[in-house]
């Protein structure tokens, strides 16, 4: 990272720990967005970025993560600091089962993506048909107004806003660390060629299970507090496919296996979802949004099939132009 | 850095009905650098696979200095000390050339840096470093199997095998690979075994030649000896007819 780089990142950095007093509730909630989809697509990044993996099940962990979280508040009064952590076990032990059965029996490329779809399909039944965890018919959190309850993540947009934002950040720097290490070498090497990675000294196997299960870990983290802000959780949203390809959206719009990349997607994603919304209020066309949206998704992956943000950080002179 | 003892006994493989190769034995001492020809399709890469954990033989041991490598996963064989190429060539092609033999140099050097600095001093040695920061899919394909050369060895084996290194490379090409091992044989002991077609390559390199045919070993001797030995000329006469 060169200086321009790093003074525009903390030029960003910056005006996001003072959003809340710059934006309106209408900015924040996008910005909440935005974060929320960074935070995400980078956890689904460590796994397909990284590791050449394809998930296309992620919803299974956010899914799992919010419903064990509200599941033990709403029960148990168990407040969500410690039920963060019944969740990471949750969903780092489903990812592992579904690592396990993948990669053991070398399932590879959109046969492991089935699998995903199939285990985050099946979790959707059961839930439908578990009365603990509310059936069908949901699960509620009691909505308090005018509190700010950090300890049981009572409040509003201003204390989401800032857990997602550390969130996002820590992430970021999380994947970093990753990337800079043996072991995030090892997953872009399997990523490139897992044969030639093996015959180079890589537990290839070891590797991707440690992939699925961070990425499982933060993505039920993002789980917790999506159940927490929404105060509700149903199975169909919950463990929709819909919720699995949202969250693959930021990082192959923004660049695949790319730090930024993420961060930079869900910002264009989030942005064309608002702007479309208010085209299609306006044009009083039901779908149209839908239609726009894909449209520039379109347009977005034919021209930049790498993504935004490697064009981007050229274009803005963060890094040499590669060869 | 030193060199390991490879001895290979009485090692088979099917592939379902397929006899690819049949009760080959054979040693390459410590130190030596020794060839294993044979025409197309004649079992070379399935020994290869074996002896590199790719998978395990039907029968027959493989063993390095004694220990016993068959059996092992790949990457337990590039522990054990063995480093390898792909006849056909993977190269982990997004990621630049310092990057592709960084991650061979981190199996032994755990820290990033240091990986990096030894990554840095064996694309020295074999002419790449110009070229360093180029992503690998870049390449013209002399320089792709250097780079297979380039991370095999950044694993620090004990035994090289190199599968097809010297293919589509141009003589003058070829002198400064043979060159280059043949270098850093003599000064790192390394025990080198090479497939090839190459023969200039095998004359100049090998002090012993194992050859194979239909998955048989048929003949094993010097360089001069296997060019004046009877079945080793059918073998390679009667290909010719065919073509």
């Amino acid at each position: 990272m060169n200086r321009r780089a790093a003074l525009s990142l903390a030029v960003l950095f910056a005006f996001l720990l003072a959003a809340p007093l710059l934006l309106g509730n209408y900015g924040l909630s996008v910005l909440i967005l935005v974060l929320y989809f960074a935070f995400v697509g980078q956890a689904w990044n460590i796994m397909m970025g990284f590791a050449g993996q394809l998930s296309l099940g992620h919803a299974l962990y956010a899914g799992l993560g919010g419903y064990v979280a509200a599941g033990v508040y709403f029960h148990y009064g168990l407040g969500p600091w410690a039920g963060v952590f019944l969740a990471i076990a949750a969903a780092v032990a489903a990812g592992a089962i579904v690592g396990y059965l993948g990669f053991r029996f070398s399932l590879a490329g959109v046969y492991f993506a089935l699998l995903t779809i199939a285990f985050a399909e099946f979790t959707r039944i059961g839930f439908d048909n578990w009365p603990w965890a509310g059936g069908s018919g949901g699960l509620f959190l009691k909505v308090e107004r005018g509190v700010t309850d950090i300890a049981n993540l009572r409040g509003g947009a201003t204390m989401f806003y800032y857990i997602i934002l550390a969130l996002a950040a820590g992430t970021l720097m999380l994947c970093r660390v990753l990337l800079e290490s043996r072991l995030g070498r090892y997953w872009l090497a399997i990523r490139e060629d897992a044969e030639a990675a093996q015959a180079a000294g890589v537990h290839v196997f070891r590797c991707k299970m440690i992939a699925v299960m961070i990425s499982a870990a933060l993505t039920a983290i993002a789980g917790v507090w999506s159940a927490f802000y929404y105060n509700n959780l149903f199975p169909e949203t919950a463990f929709a496919i819909g919720r699995s390809i949202e969250m693959t959206l930021p990082p192959i719009i923004g660049g695949l296996g790319t730090l930024f990349g993420p961060f930079v997607g869900a910002v264009v994603l989030t942005g064309l979802g608002e702007i479309f919304t208010d085209v299609g209020d306006w044009l009083h066309v039901p779908g149209i949004k839908q239609i726009f949206y894909g449209l520039a998704l379109l347009v977005i992956v034919m021209y930049r099939p790498a993504g935004i943000w490697p064009w981007l950080a050229t274009r803005l002179g963060f890094v040499e132009r590669s060869k | 850095m030193s060199g390991a003892r490879l001895e290979l006994a009485g090692i088979s493989k099917q592939f379902r009905g397929l006899r690819a190769v049949h009760d080959v034995s054979f040693v390459v001492p410590a130190g030596a650098i020794h060839a294993l020809i044979g025409p197309n399709g004649a079992g070379k890469t399935t020994i290869f696979n074996m002896i590199a954990g790719v998978y395990p033989p039907n029968s027959g041991t493989v063993t390095l200095d004694g220990r016993t490598l068959s059996g092992l996963r790949p990457d337990l064989v590039c522990d054990a000390g063995v480093g390898r190429t792909f006849q056909i060539v993977k190269p982990f092609k997004g990621l630049s050339v310092l990057e592709n033999v960084t991650i061979g140099a981190l199996h032994r050097r755990p820290k990033l840096k240091e990986a990096r600095a030894h990554a840095e001093e064996i694309l020295a040695r074999l002419g790449l470093a110009d070229r360093r920061h180029h992503l690998a899919q870049s390449l013209t394909l002399p320089d792709r199997k250097r780079l297979e050369v380039a991370r095999a060895l950044a694993t620090q084996p004990k035994l090289l095998l190199l599968d097809e290194v010297m293919a589509g490379l141009r003589p003058t090409e070829v002198d400064v690979m043979v060159g280059f091992l043949r270098e850093l044989n003599a000064k790192t002991g390394l025990t080198i075994l090479l497939i090839e077609h190459v023969m200039r390559a095998v004359m100049a390199l090998a002090a012993q030649v194992v050859v194979v045919s239909y998955g048989e070993k048929i003949a094993e001797g010097t360089p001069q000896e296997i060019t004046q030995h009877q079945a080793v000329l059918d073998v390679y006469l009667g290909e010719a007819e065919v073509a």
